[in-house]
């Protein structure tokens, strides 16, 4: 791939207008990457989740607080990290919004969608304050909801 | 987000256009559906062929809608679903939940 190497990095502060700046630098770089419109929107659309999250549950909507995106494509292999400034949460918390009990449940998916357009995603935590989620996708294999798992 | 409304043999059809996305078109959604149910409108029927994107607060909005027409005696569907809107329906088994319909008068006759 010949943009193998390519590192993107932008810090934001945490206003939601400001997600969509990120969401398209994500999607620019898929489809600059050779990616289909359809995968480079989910690709997209993931980022925007993972924004979102940080702006909303990690920095609780402090706009002193940063939300810093960086984006590396190595070979086929697209990483995203979000990391943000806030105290953390434990992921095995977030109920499945697949299970019936939580269906009609008006938030909770935000993840589950990360993980459905990714190929994997990571939390770390770190011990000062922050957190930092880590996204893979192979970008050679295809994209999108047909490779749905969770 | 911009909402607009029209009345089709007593049900309320409210064509949305636009963004349906946390901090944006979420909350305008809520009070749009909201607003209608407190006119006596119950039967909604919600025009989607103008979403343009939507996220999962957005997705939370229509359940939420949708929850509180039922709770109120009311109905909640949807009509011409954009194809990315029908996916992310589809991958949350919201599907199941929602009556979509892709023709108008058909949509109507269902109320």
């Amino acid at each position: 791939m010949e943009r193998d190497g390519e590192r993107i990095e932008i810090t934001i502060s945490s206003r939601f207008e400001n997600i969509e700046l990120v969401q398209v630098i994500a999607e620019h770089l898929c489809e600059n990457a050779g990616v289909d419109e359809d995968g480079s929107h989910w690709i997209g659309m993931a980022v925007r989740e993972a924004v979102a999250n940080a702006i909303k549950h990690g920095n609780k909507l402090d706009v002193k607080k940063k939300v810093n995106a960086t984006f590396h494509l190595r070979g086929a292999e697209l990483e995203i990290t979000i990391s943000d400034e806030g105290e953390g949460f434990d992921p095995e918390k977030v109920g499945d919004p697949l299970n019936p009990q939580n269906l009609m449940k008006t938030s909770g998916r935000g993840i589950f969608y990360m993980k459905t357009f990714m190929d994997q995603i990571q939390y770390s935590f770190h011990p000062g304050g922050g957190t930092s989620l880590v996204m893979t996708k192979n970008l050679a294999k295809g994209s999108g909801i047909a490779s749905t798992k969770v | 987000m911009k909402a607009s409304s029209r009345n089709v043999n007593g049900v309320e059809i409210i064509k949305l256009d636009g963004k349906i996305t946390i901090g944006s078109g979420d909350q305008q959604l809520r009070e749009v559906i909201s607003n209608a149910l407190n006119q006596g409108k119950n039967n909604l029927l919600l025009d989607m062929s103008g979403v343009t994107v939507i996220d999962s607060s957005g997705i939370g909005e229509l359940v939420g809608s949708y929850t509180t027409a039922t709770n109120r005696g009311g109905k909640l569907k949807l009509l011409h679903l954009p194809a990315k809107l029908n996916e992310l329906l589809h991958v949350t088994q919201l599907i199941t939940v929602f009556e979509v319909y892709e023709n108008e008068q058909e949509a109507v006759g269902s109320f």
